[in-house]
């Protein structure tokens, strides 16, 4: 097991230095540079700034810097909030996109996981056909639909809860579900889908022969078995989450991460975009890691390391 | 069968928990948003609630080049003037001034009750260290140089590390007088000394901060009318009171401001519906929900926009009659009634309305009139002799202009309008971001460019000298020798004498249009929803948008 890890950790190291370099020098090809008076400023200006920034040196120079500091554990300064570090623009910003992102995956996983059982123990009855229809919308209607239907409706009209802004969990709700409607929806569906199939298998005939009791042959028998596909999908849905929807934190006026990473990726803030495609990558591997896991846990079938 | 589902329950229950604590916090909130309203008491709390459009990314006054930088520093920071209500410069960190006889040296005399927000006074050597640092190579400012340079005595070498920084035309003579050598003579630098880059930076403060300076409200210091009570440099909600310190606290009515961020307009408008702001803006499409709205007005701005006509690469552009027939060729009332639908208005010239008055008191825009003005006749007119002097019956030229939603619509328009009202010309269309644009600009690489301007400083030369045939702006070939002799002369021989400068830029606006070298389209307003309760905000020329020194809370309706 510890070896499995070390590796697994190695192999992740790798993927982040490719990813790093991909995206640093992708990131060059952006035109336009971090000068913000760019139509104002003369050629010669121009010059002395970006010689100061360093963004005058060769582009290989300026990546063997970026490694450099990258291995220090140096993010860098940002070129839009003066002297600011990027690390601590990552920190302000992470909390609350993960917050909603967590609230977010939970009740969505939740409620879609409840919905696709409904649909597959109640087959071909209306709580199947509304929990399909449940979930085609979810997944058919982008979430600033809802975002914006939720806010007009329960905020400006009803007057439940806070139009917008962040502060209080009050301020949370409306944004999670808005986030957490697609995956109640994907969650449903794969549910459902896997529940119909896996209680047709031989196991659980097996399991009703032996007179064990219903809920215990479709909660351990059956549903186990059913969420290994939905934990595939879960897990990169979480991380997308996560680090936040630039769309859902601009309706709600959340100082969240993922309108920050747009903003900074319009403005050529180089150092808080890599640092932000990196976050985002090193949030990705790592649930995958987490996802590898939990396959063992939940179908001990499958072994990690394929060894004894 | 009932036993069978439990755990189905069990789960609902899990959620519905929840969802209970969710809704627990939410009474929490509802105990808060009681507190403010003690308010309907008589006396009107003096607290305005805002929404800002981004974070304001430095408050580092020698740094910034961004709105809300240039916002903020000005509300917390104050400069040698500070622009009043009309446009007029009114005494800031100093009283008065003396230009000597050749219009070079300015002598400023500083007030002696002046201070920081720490307690040390603010002193002529504050302005000679920012000055110097925001031309300082080592600094890296943007608007250091552009601000400076070709004004004040030697910025250029200085920022290009010819010459030292202390030979910077600015010195300090004593603690209270402030002696600035400029390169020519220039009438509107006192509207300068109230901008950003200009203000005072107490240098024993600074240099202690270090890189730490400006990034939070603790590396800060306050030497206007109001100070930041809590802000860090990414921080999406801040506050600001009132200074006692400042010099004239006693003019300053407003207690606090209160700052969050909203980038949607659609929500700030929720937001203000909501009595939770008190002005929100509008983009063009919440316009026709909300122009009948009490509390709808249109705030005007400065910028102005046009259609640049590269001479040097599509060689029919280099004919002025197809020039003057494309500046004819399109109804600007339909685009800004229909397209941006924000009160902006019909450009006709180059210098926008109400910026700035000639000597006579006239607007420069009314004293000048309009110049070229929407008129398929006359514009197919023009067409026809173009064509005959370019020898053919079509024309194809390149629209370059920017890609995001209104933009496109309007380029769209535009491309439409000409092709319909001047048959035979081929518009293609050329869609790029902002920095694209500004790459093609510089290199000369584009036929046609919708571009616009905001003003740097209150004269009208801050449009004018744009198209210099060696103006760094120009990048479109534009060159006539009467132009710029009559523009050059406003800056060196007849800086001094008024009412003859404005005579240069009138008629230097006219040669500008008889030669066709642009072709206006309008100028930009901003359509808001503004709260009754704001009084004594005003909008500035040019600078920061809004000006709080005098702002106060009226008694709502």
């Amino acid at each position: 097991m510890t070896r499995y890890l070390l590796r697994r950790v190695w192999y992740m190291l790798i993927t982040l230095f490719i990813i790093a370099t991909f995206s640093f020098f992708l990131m060059k090809i952006l035109p336009g540079s971090p000068l913000q008076a760019e139509d104002k400023l003369t050629e010669e200006q121009k010059e002395i700034i970006l010689e100061k920034y360093g963004l005058n040196d060769p582009i290989p120079v300026q990546y063997a810097k970026y490694l450099g500091g990258l291995v220090k554990g140096d993010l860098g300064v940002s070129f839009k909030f003066d002297n600011t570090p990027v690390t601590t623009i990552l920190f302000d910003r992470i909390g609350p996109s993960a917050l909603l992102g967590f609230q977010a995956l939970v009740i969505g996983s939740i409620l879609g996981i409840l919905l696709g059982l409904m649909a597959s123990i109640f087959r071909n009855s209306p709580i199947d056909f509304s929990s399909t229809i449940i979930a085609v919308i979810g997944t058919s209607i982008p979430s600033f639909v809802f975002a914006g239907l939720l806010q007009y409706v329960f905020a400006v009209k009803l007057g439940w809860f806070p139009v917008a802004l962040w502060g209080t969990p009050a301020h949370t709700i409306l944004p999670t579900i808005a986030l957490a409607i697609h995956p109640m929806a994907t969650a449903a569906r794969f549910t459902r889908t896997e529940m119909v199939e896996v209680l047709h298998s031989n196991y659980i005939i097996t399991a009703r022969a032996k007179g064990v009791a219903e809920s215990g042959i479709i909660l351990k028998h059956g549903l186990r078995n059913a969420l290994i596909p939905l934990i595939t999908v879960l897990g990169p849905m979480a991380v997308g989450l996560m680090t936040g929807s630039m769309v859902i934190e601009q309706i709600f006026a959340i100082p969240g991460i993922g309108e920050q990473f747009v903003t900074s990726v319009m403005v050529n803030d180089y150092p808080t975009i890599m640092g932000t495609t990196l976050l985002f990558a090193f949030g990705f591997i790592v649930i995958i890691l987490i996802i590898d896991l939990l396959y063992g846990l939940i179908d001990p079938r499958i072994r990690l390391a394929g060894g004894k | 069968m009932k036993k069978k589902y439990a755990w189905l329950l069990a789960l609902s229950l899990v959620l519905s928990m929840f969802l209970a604590a969710c809704s627990g916090g939410e009474k929490e909130t509802a105990d808060n948003d009681k507190k403010p309203a003690d308010k309907d008491e008589p006396k009107v709390e003096q607290v305005l609630n805002f929404v800002n459009g981004d974070t304001i990314p430095s408050m580092d006054p020698g740094m910034v080049t961004d709105e809300y930088g240039i916002q903020f520093t000005s509300a917390i920071m104050e400069g040698l003037y500070r622009l009043d209500e009309s446009g007029k410069s009114v005494e800031g960190m100093a009283t008065k001034h003396e230009v000597s006889e050749d219009g070079k040296t300015w002598t400023f005399t500083l007030r002696e009750d002046a201070k920081w927000s720490n307690g040390d006074p603010v002193t002529a050597n504050d302005f000679v260290f920012s000055w110097r640092r925001a031309v300082d190579p080592n600094q890296g400012s943007e608007y250091g140089p552009y601000m400076m340079g070709g004004v004040i005595k030697n910025a250029t070498a200085v920022n290009k590390g010819e010459v030292p920084l202390d030979q910077l035309g600015v010195k300090a003579d004593g603690d209270y007088t402030l002696v600035v050598e400029l390169e020519n003579p220039t009438p509107y630098f006192e509207s300068l000394t109230t901008f950003a880059t200009f203000f005072p930076l107490n240098e024993k403060f600074v240099t202690e901060k270090g890189d730490t300076y400006a990034t939070s409200a603790d590396t800060l210091l306050s030497n206007g009318p109001f100070k930041f009570s809590s802000w860090t440099s990414t921080a999406n909600e801040w506050e600001l009171v009132k200074n006692p310190d400042y010099w004239d606290a006693k003019t300053v009515k407003l207690e606090k401001m209160t700052y969050v961020v909203v980038k949607e307009a659609q929500t700030a408008v929720d937001l203000y519906e909501k009595g939770e702001v008190d002005r929100a803006g509008l983009s063009s499409d919440l316009v026709d929900t909300y122009s009948t709205h009490d509390d709808y007005t249109v705030q005007p701005d400065n910028s102005v926009f046009y259609i640049k006509m590269n001479q040097t690469k599509n060689p029919a552009l280099k004919n002025v009659n197809l020039r003057k027939a494309i500046s004819r060729a399109f109804d600007k009332q339909a685009l800004v009634d229909e397209i941006l639908n924000n009160g902006s208005i019909v450009a006709n010239g180059l210098v926008p309305k109400d910026f700035v008055p000639t000597p006579d008191g006239k607007d420069f825009r009314d004293a000048s009139g309009d110049l070229v003005k929407f008129d398929v006749k006359e514009a197919q007119k023009f067409w026809e002799e173009a064509k005959k002097e370019l020898g053919t019956d079509t024309v194809s030229v390149e629209f370059l202009g920017g890609d995001n939603d209104v933009s496109k619509m309007m380029n769209q328009y535009l491309a439409n309008q000409l092709s319909t009202n001047l048959p035979g010309l081929k518009v293609t269309l050329k869609e790029v971001p902002f920095e694209q644009r500004l790459e093609l600009d510089t290199a000369m690489d584009y036929d046609m460019q919708f571009a616009g301007w905001g003003p740097d400083f209150l004269d009208p030369y801050t449009f004018m000298n744009l198209w210099l045939t060696d103006g760094g702006n120009n990048q479109m070939g534009y060159s006539n020798p009467e132009y710029d002799k009559l523009i050059n002369e406003t800056a060196t021989t007849l800086a001094q004498d008024t009412e003859a400068r404005f005579d240069n830029f009138l008629k230097a606006e006219k040669i500008l249009f008889e030669d066709a070298a642009i072709a206006p389209v309008y100028q930009r307003a901003g359509a808001l929803l503004v709260s009754p309760k704001v009084q004594g905000v005003f909008t500035n020329q040019f600078g920061p948008t809004y000006e709080y020194k005098w702002a106060s809370v009226g008694a709502e309706e």
